[in-house]
C-alpha cells in the first residue's frame, strides 16, 4: 500500500534489515534541570565491548531551549549536490526560521562523515486544517527520506536533537561537539552491525518528530510489524529493525492517544495466561489491545529506551531475554544494559534494580518543584 | 611488575581503575602463575568481565566494585567474593569453588553450574539456576538471599537452589513465574509465598522432610555466616520443597 | 489403538538357503526375526523391519533380502504415503515425529549442478602420484598483513593459533549418547592417524577419549554437557555451537532411550531423561552476548586456540556470519539444510535451513565484500558425500569440510533413519551396551581411515587435474567450476558461470 518508491540506499547487501546488537544508556534529570554529556558518553564508552564500533548515538533534549517551539530538522546529506535540492523542498514546505551547519570537529576516528545540516521550521500559515502541524512534519519527513537520493531527516523534534553515526559512541560525541549541548534527558546506544561501514543512517537512535528509540536486540516480528506500519502511511526507509519501534510509538501515543503503559503492553503484551488471570475491566483492556493490535507486537529479544519531551522510558520484551538495570540517585534516573555504566559515573545511586519483562521503568518530569521526583515504577 | 600491582606474603593487590579486562585477567594470572599467592585484592573494578575464569586453584579472589559480565565463567576452584552487586551469567558454567556477593546479580546466575556454590545476599534477575547438573560427589548450590524473577531453575538437571525472600516486604509475595519448568532433576527451596500458577508444569511441591530440613539448616547457618541476619527467624518463616514431577517431563512429546 | 500404518519393508527369506542359525535373530536391534521353536522356524515381524540390511549381510546363507513394501495408494501428487502416513502417525501418538540423519526430500541438490575444471592444453596438468600435491590447510584467523622487523629481519607479526589439518575433511560432531563410545573412538584414532580433527559433539569427552583430545574439536552447546576447563583445555579447537543443519533453531535432542548411566554420568544429568539442549545458549540473546561467550572461552583457554562457532544454514546467514567475524570467532562451521542428526523433529529436519552450497558461496561473497574473509576459516557440512563434494566445497570459498553421514555409513550405517530409537543394529547410533560392542574401535578406525586416504587421493588427482598442486589455489577459485543445469539467479547466488561460457 506504499504510495512512496522504493529509494535504494547506503545498504549494498540488500539485507531487508540489518542485524545489530549493542550497548544502551539513557539519563534524565526529573526536575527538567539540564545537565552536560559528559556522563553519558562516559558509560556509553565503558560498555566499548558490547558494540563493534560501527554505531553509535545520541539523543538530547532541552538542547534548543532558545529555538523550542521550531522543528529542528536534522538532515544528513550522503552524497554532494543533493543539498540544494532538499533546502529548496525544505523552503518550499516549511516556514524556514534558521538553517546551519550542525558543529563538528573534524577527527581522524571518524573516516567520510556526511554532511549534516539543522533548520529549524514551522508549518507555513494555510494548510490543511484537518491535519495536525505534527502529522504534516511526520508527512513531509516521509516525503523527503523516500524522494531525495541520500539525504535523511534523522531527527525531526522540536527543542530536541539526535547526533549519530559511524563510530563508537564516544567518537560521534566528539564528532558532534556533544560537549557543548545540555539537556535534561539524554539517551545514547552503541552499535554492533554486521555491514561494513558506511551507513549512517543506520545508527541509533531512530526518531521521528520528537520520539526517540535506542533499542539492543533484534525484532522477529520485524517483517508484519513494517507491513502494518506502512499501511498507516510510515515508509520504512533506513532497514534497520527499530525504525519500526519509533514508528509504532508515534501511532500508538500520538495519533491514537495511548498512554505510554498501555502503549507497553501492546509492544511487549502479556502472556495469553497473565491476561485471563487478571480481573475486569484491566483484564479486558489487555485482552482488546492484543487483539487489536497484534500486528504490533515486537517479538524477539529487546531493551529499549524510548524518550520524548518530558519522559524517559526504559522497557524490555515479555520474557526478558536483554538486560536493563535501572537506578536512581536523587532526581536522577539512569537507564543501562550494564550497571557498571551506572556506577562508573554515579558511584552512589540509592535504588539499583531490574525491571520485569514488558514492565516500563518511566521517568517523568515533576509537576511542581518540591516533589521527590516523578513516577518510576 | 607494574606498580599497580602489590605484592604481600601471600597477598596480589591490584587497581583495576582504567583496566580492560584482558589487562585485568592477565593481571591476575601472571600474578599468581608460580606463586604461593592465596589472596587477590581486585581495588575499583567497574565492568570488567571474565574474573576468575579459567582460573584453576585454590585461591581468594576479593573484589571491591562491580565486576562485569561472566563472573568466574568456567572456573574451577577459586573463591570469589564481591563487596558490590554483580551483572549477568555470574557463575555460569562454573565447576567448582566459591562465588559470594554482597548485594545483588543480574540475570542467568549459575546458568549451567555443575559444582561449586554461589551466595547471592540480595535479589537475582532472570532465570537463576537455569539448567544446573550433578553427578556423583559434584552438587551445586545456588542460594539467593532475595527474590528471584521468573525462570528461576529453568531445566534444572540437578543440585539445589535456595531462595530467601529476605527483601520482600512483610506479605509480599515472590513474582517470579515459570519457576522450575522443565525441572527434571535436582531441588528448589522456596522461603515465602508462591501460587500455582507460577510454577512450571513439571513441578511438584511439598513439604520438607527431616533431610530437607537439615540441608536448608546448613545452607542457611552458611548465609548468615557470610552476610549476617538471624538463622533462627529465617528459618521461622515458611518453606516449600519445589521438585520435579517427572524423570522425562518430555517423554510424551515425541512419536518413536 | 489398532495401527493404522502398514509394514514399510518386506522380509524375503529363502526356505532354502535359511538354516535357521538365528544370527538374523540376535542381530536385529529392532527384534524383528524370532526362533518359533515348535515350527522350527524363523518368523519376520515384518512391521518392526526398519531397512537396515543388518541382518540380510550378516546371514551365513545370503537367504535374506529387504525390499520396499509396494503397498499402492491411489496416484496422488499433493497426498504422497509419506504425508499420509505422518498424519496416521501424529493421530496415533500425539507426537511430534521424530526422525534421525539428513534430510531426504529431493531438493536440489547442488553439486550435482557443479562441474569441475580440468587442464587440456593450455596449462598443464600435475601428475599427482610423482609430485606434490599440498593438501595441508591450516584452521584459523589470519591477520591482514604480515610485519617484520626492520632491525633484525624476524616476523613481528605475532600469529592467532592455527590448526594443521593434513586432509580438508573433518569429522563432524556427533555426541557421545547419540552414537557410542566404540564409534566415538574409531573417529578419533582415525582422525588422529590421518592427520585431521574429529568433532565431540554435545556430550562432552569421556575420560577414555582425552588421550586423543589433541585432535578434537570440543563443542560448547547450550545445554553445556560436559563442559569444565579440563574439557576447554585439552580440545584443539572449542567450538560454540548455535545450530545444526538438521534442526536449525532448535536444541540438540537425545531421547532418554540412549541416556545411559555412562551417557547420563558424562553429561551430567538423571540417567533416563531426555536430554534436550535448550534452543539457545542462555547466556547468547544477541550478537553482543556471542562476542562475550567466545572471549569468555578465549579467557579460558589462555588466548591459545581457535574458538569457532557453528551455526544452521539460514536466510540471512550472511549477515549473521558477517556478525559471528566481528564477534571475534576463529572460525565458522556452516552446516547447511541435509545435515544429519541423531534425532529430530521431522517437519525441522525436512522443512527448515537452505543448502549448505548457497550458503556457504553467500557467506564467503559477503566476507570477501566485507574484507573480513581472512578473520575466520570456513568449514562447510551438511550431506558431503565424496570427494568431488569436498572439492566443489573448496571451490566455493570453504577451508574444509565436515563429514558425518559419510563416516558412519564408512562403519556400516545403511541410513534408516532409525538412530532415535538408540536401537541400531550396526551398533553405531545406540549406547545400549550389547549393541555398541558391534564396533569394533580397531576395525571402525581402518575402516574411516581408508575412507580419509581413498578421498585424500581422488582430490589430489582431481587437483592436479586442475593444474593445482597447493589447496589454497583451489580456495575460493570459483573460476574452476561450471553450473549444469541452473537457472540465472542460483548462478548468481553460488558466483559460478554456465557450462560452456
Amino acid at each position: 500500500m506504499s504510495t512512496y518508491p522504493r529509494v535504494s540506499l547506503n545498504n549494498p547487501y540488500g539485507d531487508a534489515k540489518v542485524i545489530d546488537a549493542c550497548s544502551i544508556f539513557g539519563v534524565m534529570d526529573r526536575s527538567g534541570a539540564c545537565f552536560s554529556g559528559d556522563e553519558t558518553i562516559a558509560a556509553i564508552a565503558s560498555m566499548h565491548d558490547r558494540g563493534n564500533g560501527l554505531g553509535g548515538g545520541f539523543a538530547v533534549y532541552g538542547c534548543y531551549p532558545e529555538f523550542k517551539d521550531w522543528y529542528a530538522l536534522h538532515v544528513m546529506y550522503m552524497e554532494g549536490g543533493v543539498r540544494e535540492d532538499v533546502e529548496g523542498y525544505i523552503g518550499g514546505h516549511f516556514h524556514l526560521h534558521l538553517a546551519e551547519g550542525i558543529p563538528t570537529r573534524r577527527t581522524s576516528r571518524i573516516v567520510d562523515p556526511p554532511e549534516v545540516w539543522r533548520y529549524f521550521v514551522s508549518r507555513e500559515d494555510g494548510g490543511d486544517p484537518g491535519e495536525s502541524d505534527d502529522d504534516y512534519v511526520v508527512r513531509q519527513v516521509m516525503r523527503i527520506n523516500t524522494s531525495f537520493k541520500s539525504a535523511f531527516v534523522f531527527s525531526s523534534g522540536k527543542n530536541m536533537g539526535v547526533f549519530k553515526g559511524v563510530g563508537y559512541p564516544e567518537e560521534i560525541a566528539d564528532f558532534f561537539c556533544l560537549d557543548e549541548y545540555r539537556g535534561y534527558i539524554w539517551t545514547a546506544h552503541g552499535r554492533f552491525p554486521t555491514n561494513t561501514p558506511g551507513w549512517w543512517g543506520g545508527a541509533h537512535p531512530f526518531n521521528i518528530l520528537d520520539w526517540t528509540v535506542v533499542h539492543n536486540g533484534e525484532i522477529s516480528s520485524y517483517g508484519i510489524n513494517r507491513r502494518y506500519l506502512e499501511a498507516h502511511g510510515y515508509q520504512c526507509t533506513m532497514e534497520t529493525d527499530t525504525e519500526v519501534m519509533a514508528y509504532a510509538l508515534d501511532l500508538l501515543l500520538r495519533r491514537h492517544g495511548l498512554s505510554i503503559e498501555l502503549a507497553a503492553t501492546v509492544l511487549a503484551a502479556p502472556l495469553w495466561s497473565a491476561i485471563e488471570r487478571g480481573t475486569s475491566p484491566q483484564a479486558d483492556l489487555h485482552r482488546t489491545l492484543r487483539q487489536v493490535y497484534a500486528p504490533l507486537l515486537m517479538n524477539g529479544p529487546f531493551t529499549i529506551i524510548i524518550a520524548h519531551a518530558g519522559e524517559m522510558v526504559g522497557l524490555t520484551d515479555r520474557i526478558r531475554l536483554r538486560p536493563l538495570t535501572a537506578a536512581t540517585l536523587g532526581s536522577r534516573l539512569y537507564l543501562s544494559s550494564e550497571e557498571s555504566a551506572v556506577r562508573l559515573v554515579a558511584p552512589h545511586v540509592e535504588r539499583v534494580w531490574t525491571p520485569l519483562g514488558g514492565e516500563p521503568v518511566i521517568g517523568r518530569l515533576t509537576q511542581t518543584a518540591g516533589n521527590d521526583g516523578g513516577d518510576v515504577a | 611488575m607494574p606498580e599497580q600491582v602489590l605484592v604481600a606474603a601471600d597477598t596480589l593487590e591490584i587497581d583495576a581503575r582504567g583496566l580492560y579486562y584482558r589487562e585485568l585477567n592477565a593481571r591476575v594470572r601472571e600474578g599468581l602463575d608460580g606463586s604461593s599467592c592465596t589472596r587477590v585484592i581486585l581495588r575499583n573494578v567497574c565492568g570488567q568481565r571474565y574474573i576468575g575464569t579459567g582460573l584453576r586453584r585454590r585461591v581468594r579472589i576479593e573484589i571491591e566494585g562491580t565486576p562485569g559480565n561472566d563472573l568466574g565463567a568456567f572456573m574451577d576452584g577459586p573463591s570469589i567474593v564481591v563487596y558490590g552487586n554483580a551483572q549477568d551469567a555470574c557463575g555460569n558454567t562454573l565447576n567448582s569453588g566459591e562465588v559470594i556477593v554482597h548485594g545483588r546479580a543480574g540475570d542467568i546466575v549459575g546458568y549451567s553450574m555443575r559444582g561449586g556454590r554461589v551466595f547471592v545476599r540480595d535479589d537475582v534477575g532472570y532465570r537463576a539456576g537455569i539448567h544446573m547438573k550433578e553427578c556423583g560427589g559434584q552438587r551445586p548450590v545456588l542460594v539467593i538471599g532475595g527474590t528471584a524473577q521468573p525462570f528461576l531453575g529453568e531445566y534444572m538437571a540437578g543440585g539445589v537452589v535456595l531462595v530467601l525472600g529476605l527483601t520482600m516486604r512483610p506479605g509480599e509475595r515472590h513474582r517470579a513465574d515459570f519457576i522450575g519448568t522443565g525441572m527434571h532433576g535436582g531441588v528448589i527451596y522456596l522461603r515465602g509465598q508462591v501460587e500455582a500458577w507460577q510454577l512450571g508444569r513439571e513441578v511438584g511441591t511439598a513439604e520438607l522432610d527431616e533431610a530437607d530440613w537439615r540441608q536448608v539448616q546448613a545452607l542457611v547457618h552458611d548465609y548468615v555466616a557470610h552476610f549476617g541476619g538471624d538463622a533462627r527467624e529465617i528459618l521461622a518463616g515458611q518453606f516449600i520443597k519445589l521438585f520435579p514431577l517427572y524423570l522425562r517431563p518430555y517423554g510424551n512429546l515425541y512419536a518413536y | 489403538m489398532k495401527s493404522y500404518l502398514a509394514n514399510r519393508f518386506i522380509i524375503d527369506r529363502n526356505p532354502e538357503r535359511c538354516i535357521q542359525c538365528q544370527v538374523c535373530v540376535r542381530q536385529c536391534g529392532f527384534e524383528v526375526h524370532s526362533y518359533d521353536a515348535e515350527d522350527e522356524e524363523i518368523v519376520s515381524n515384518e512391521s518392526r523391519c526398519v531397512g537396515c540390511h543388518r541382518c540380510v549381510l550378516f546371514c551365513p546363507t545370503r537367504a535374506l533380502t529387504v525390499r520396499a513394501n509396494p503397498l499402492s495408494y491411489r496416484a496422488n501428487a499433493n497426498w504422497q504415503p509419506e504425508a499420509i502416513e505422518d498424519v496416521v502417525k501424529q493421530a496415533e501418538t500425539g507426537g511430534v515425529l521424530l526422525t534421525g540423519m539428513g534430510n531426504d526430500k529431493p531438493y536440489r541438490i547442488y553439486w550435482d549442478h557443479l562441474v569441475l575444471n580440468a587442464s587440456q592444453v593450455t596449462n598443464p596438468s600435475i601428475d599427482p602420484l610423482r609430485e606434490p600435491m599440498e593438501l595441508r590447510t591450516f584452521l584459523g584467523a589470519k591477520p591482514e598483513r604480515v610485519e617484520i622487523d626492520p632491525a633484525t629481519g624476524a616476523l613481528a607479526t605475532s600469529m592467532p593459533p592455527q590448526v594443521p589439518i593434513e586432509v580438508p575433511v573433518m569429522f563432524s560432531a556427533m555426541s557421545f549418547g547419540s552414537i557410542s563410545l566404540q564409534v566415538q573412538e574409531s573417529l578419533a584414532r582415525a582422525a588422529t592417524q590421518a592427520g585431521t580433527l574429529f568433532n565431540t559433539g554435545e556430550g562432552g569427552l569421556h575420560r577414555s577419549l582425552y588421550r586423543y583430545a589433541d585432535h578434537a574439536v570440543v563443542q560448547v552447546a547450550s545445554g553445556r554437557f560436559g563442559v569444565d576447563a579440563g574439557y576447554l583445555e585439552a580440545g584443539r579447537m572449542v567450538e560454540i555451537k548455535i545450530g545444526q543443519g538438521a534442526k536449525p533453531g532448535i536444541g540438540g535432542h537425545l531421547p532418554g532411550e540412549k541416556v545411559s548411566a555412562e551417557v547420563a554420568a558424562t553429561r551430567m544429568i538423571p540417567p533416563g531423561t531426555d536430554a534436550l539442549s535448550p534452543a539457545p545458549h542462555h547466556d547468547i540473546y544477541s550478537i553482543e552476548d556471542l562476542a562475550q561467550l567466545i572471549f569468555a572461552l578465549k579467557e579460558a583457554t589462555g588466548y591459545s586456540k581457535p574458538v569457532g562457532v557453528k551455526i544452521a544454514a539460514v536466510h540471512n546467514v550472511a549477515a549473521i556470519a558477517s556478525g559471528i567475524v566481528r564477534a571475534g570467532a576463529d572460525y565458522i562451521a556452516i552446516d547447511g539444510l541435509r545435515g544429519a542428526t541423531g534425532a529430530a523433529p521431522k517437519v525441522m529436519r525436512d522443512h527448515v535451513g537452505i543448502p549448505i552450497e548457497l550458503a556457504l558461496a553467500a557467506v564467503d561473497t559477503r566476507l570477501r565484500q566485507e574484507g573480513i574473509r581472512h578473520r575466520v576459516s570456513i568449514i562447510a557440512a551438511g550431506g558431503i558425500r565424496n570427494s568431488a563434494d569436498v572439492l566443489k566445497a573448496i571451490a566455493l570459498g570453504a577451508d574444509a569440510v565436515y563429514v558425518a553421514t559419510a563416516a558412519l555409513v564408512a562403519l556400516g550405517c545403511h541410513v534408516c533413519q532409525m538412530c532415535y530409537t538408540g536401537r541400531c543394529s550396526w551398533g553405531i547410533a545406540t549406547p545400549d551396551p550389547y549393541l555398541s560392542r558391534r564396533v569394533n574401535p580397531d576395525i571402525g578406525a581402518r575402516r574411516l581411515t581408508n575412507l580419509l586416504r581413498g578421498w585424500s587421493h581422488e582430490i589430489q588427482e582431481m587437483l592436479g587435474g586442475m593444474g593445482v598442486n597447493a589447496l589454497e589455489s583451489l580456495r575460493g577459485n570459483r573460476l574452476h567450476l561450471r553450473a549444469v543445469g541452473l537457472n540465472e539467479h542460483e548462478m548468481r547466488v553460488l558466483g559460478v558461470r554456465p557450462a560452456g561460457e
